[in-house]
């Protein structure tokens, strides 16, 4: 708050009413209601519900499906993760470093940003197509018979192409923008003490970039799990069958077409407890980044 | 002066090597641009194609002659299942999302903003934890509970049910409060000596004043709203509401469920779900860089 606040009362809450009014009736609301419901077995054809405590919960941990899906989904969001902030750095180093073309380069490197997940997802389809794609081609040479929605493994590495390639930009821009505010007085301190590049990057710009990093494998990590339905849904072609899915996915599958309302939302808790956790985390270091005047 | 004397000779005696590294970089920088480029790329040459070449010999690298008339009919042509809803239809419902959450957000969280920030207030504490805690929770995690309230509201089907629940969180009004925090405190002081009310101060000084933040979160926001997948799938059934990107799934399966799969206007039409937020982000680019950092989304 400011020193020199207005004293005015009627005016900061009718400026908040807005803002307030949509927040309980669109978050609360919703948010406690799936809390409740995560305790109550739906009936099938919608003659009330009862109360079973916390089978839905105990009930997954023993479900195959439920624990294959969490299993994909950590693994998925840590090779999404990994890669695009690998390759993003990379490009970030080198966008950084030329002179020449840097700002095409960036322009080039970011648009992707703007392109929808399912949108993307369909431009997948198109390349990872069983017979006439480019990309089952480059595997198929490899001697993989790549089938796209047939073979698991098939269909979660397009899965994990295509989110990484969605994600780059978002991670280009935080990295390029954090290289450049290294100052170049550091940088040249580097020069004189350091002759190797290789040396310089890992012992003085690396470490200056940790903030960012960090706050990006946050950022990732809730890309991966959230952000991904449209490419995962597009690339499953919304026949889930055999193939690969994340968690989000599922608590979609099993709530919209499943009809199984207490079981999806136990797992919507289940997410809302690794958000908040994972949330918290981040709440940390953005109040160490940001410094108010 | 000290670093001048130190690099200049390093730079003469082995300019070869320096040049080499620069080679280097940029041929990884022009391969990562392939990277990037080249799938929408192909993309839209792959558009240019009639039906049956698509079909026979998948994504095209040279361009065709059916451009023109794939967009036209991706655009014009009432597809769907219901037949009765074309590409412009959806393009203008894709407007309507992304204008429409984009200046909601911003209204509603700078006025929430403006009021904690500016204010004694009592509560000020409470309102601040009510609206930041949404931050926690993104629309994917409660989707199934936000989906039963807007059933019960009745508002499926709707621009309202369709737009309303997305800005219910607080991105936008923890940005404008980051951006009001920097504000020097003269400003306020200055402006109720002058006898400014606070409705004065807000709409002729503070607004005025965070014009460029007003821009770059306007395009951050529009390309979220534009690009929403899962809300709207659920929302609207009715296919006079689709958006481009929620409605490409239903077309392309309309389209690929024929004999020869209509790949050319499928594709076109995804071209145009692209086009608007990529225009937007290229040519705005600076704001748009401004935004996704300061904003710490």
């Amino acid at each position: 708050m400011k020193r020199a606040g207005f004293d005015n009362i009627w005016l900061p809450v009718a400026l908040l009413l807005p803002q307030l009014m949509i927040i309980a009736i669109f978050f609360y609301w919703p948010a406690g209601w799936a809390l409740q419901s995560s305790f109550y077995l739906q009936d099938p054809f919608g003659f009330g519900s009862t109360f079973v405590g916390a089978d839905n919960y105990t009930s997954l941990i023993g479900n195959d499906h439920y624990l294959r899906v969490a299993w994909f989904t950590v693994v998925f969001s840590i090779l999404v993760t990994f890669f695009s902030l690998a390759i993003a750095l990379l490009l970030a180093v080198k966008a950084d470093k030329v002179l020449r073309g840097a700002k095409s380069y960036r322009t080039l490197l970011m648009w992707v940003y703007a392109i929808a997940p399912p949108v993307a997802g369909f431009l997948g389809i198109l390349f990872f197509d069983q017979s006439t794609g480019p990309m089952t081609r480059f595997f198929q040479m490899f001697g993989w018979d790549f089938k796209l929605g047939v073979d698991y493994n098939a269909t979660a590495t397009a899965m994990i192409i295509v989110s990484v390639w969605k994600q780059i930009p978002v991670n280009f821009i935080f990295f390029l923008s954090g290289l450049q505010s290294i100052p170049r007085s550091v940088r040249e301190a580097a020069m004189i003490d350091n002759r190797s590049a290789t040396g310089r990057f890992w012992q003085v710009t690396f470490p200056l970039l940790a903030p960012t990093a960090f706050f990006l494998l946050i950022i990732n990590i809730t890309y991966a799990l959230f952000d991904t339905f449209g490419i995962i849904d597009a690339l499953m072609k919304s026949n889930p069958g055999n193939n690969p899915m994340t968690l989000v996915y599922k608590v979609y599958l099993d709530g919209f077409r499943g009809n199984d309302l207490g079981g999806s939302s136990a797992q919507s808790v289940v997410l809302m407890v690794l958000v908040l956790a994972l949330t918290v985390f981040q709440f940390r270091l953005v109040e160490r980044r940001i410094h108010y005047t | 002066m000290a670093d001048t004397t130190l690099e200049a000779p390093a730079a003469t005696r082995r300019p070869r090597r320096i040049r080499w590294e620069t080679v280097g970089d940029h041929v990884v920088l022009i391969l990562g641009s392939l990277l990037m480029m080249l799938p929408p790329l192909i993309a839209l040459t792959t558009a240019s194609h009639d039906a049956v070449t698509i079909h026979r010999e998948g994504l095209q690298l040279t361009l065709g002659d059916d451009l023109g008339k794939n967009f036209k009919n991706a655009l014009f042509e009432k597809g769907g299942f219901t037949k009765n809803v074309n590409g412009m239809l959806m393009l203008m419902n894709s407007f309507i999302l992304g204008i429409g959450f984009a200046v909601g957000k911003i209204i509603i969280s700078m006025m929430a903003a403006y009021a904690i920030v500016y204010f004694r207030l009592r509560f000020a504490t409470l309102a601040f934890w009510i609206i930041f805690t949404t931050l926690l929770l993104p629309l994917e995690v409660r989707i199934l509970p936000s989906y039963e309230a807007i059933q019960k509201l009745g508002l499926t089907n709707t621009y309202t049910g369709l737009i309303v629940p997305l800005i219910a969180s607080a991105t936008g009004t923890f940005f404008f409060r980051q951006f009001f925090l920097s504000v020097p405190e003269e400003l306020a002081e200055a402006a109720r000596i002058d006898g400014a009310g606070p409705w004065k101060f807000f709409i002729d000084i503070l607004v005025p004043l965070s014009r460029t933040m007003i821009a770059a979160i306007f395009i951050i926001m529009f390309v979220f709203g534009w690009n929403q997948y899962l809300w709207p799938t659920l929302i609207t059934t009715d296919e006079s509401f689709f958006t481009l990107v929620r409605g490409i799934k239903q077309i392309v399966l309309t389209y690929t469920d024929a004999n020869i799969p209509e790949h050319g206007l499928a594709l076109a039409l995804a071209i145009v779900a692209m086009i608007p937020p990529v225009a937007i982000v290229i040519f705005f680019q600076n704001w748009f860089v401004k935004g996704l950092t300061e904003s710490d989304k």
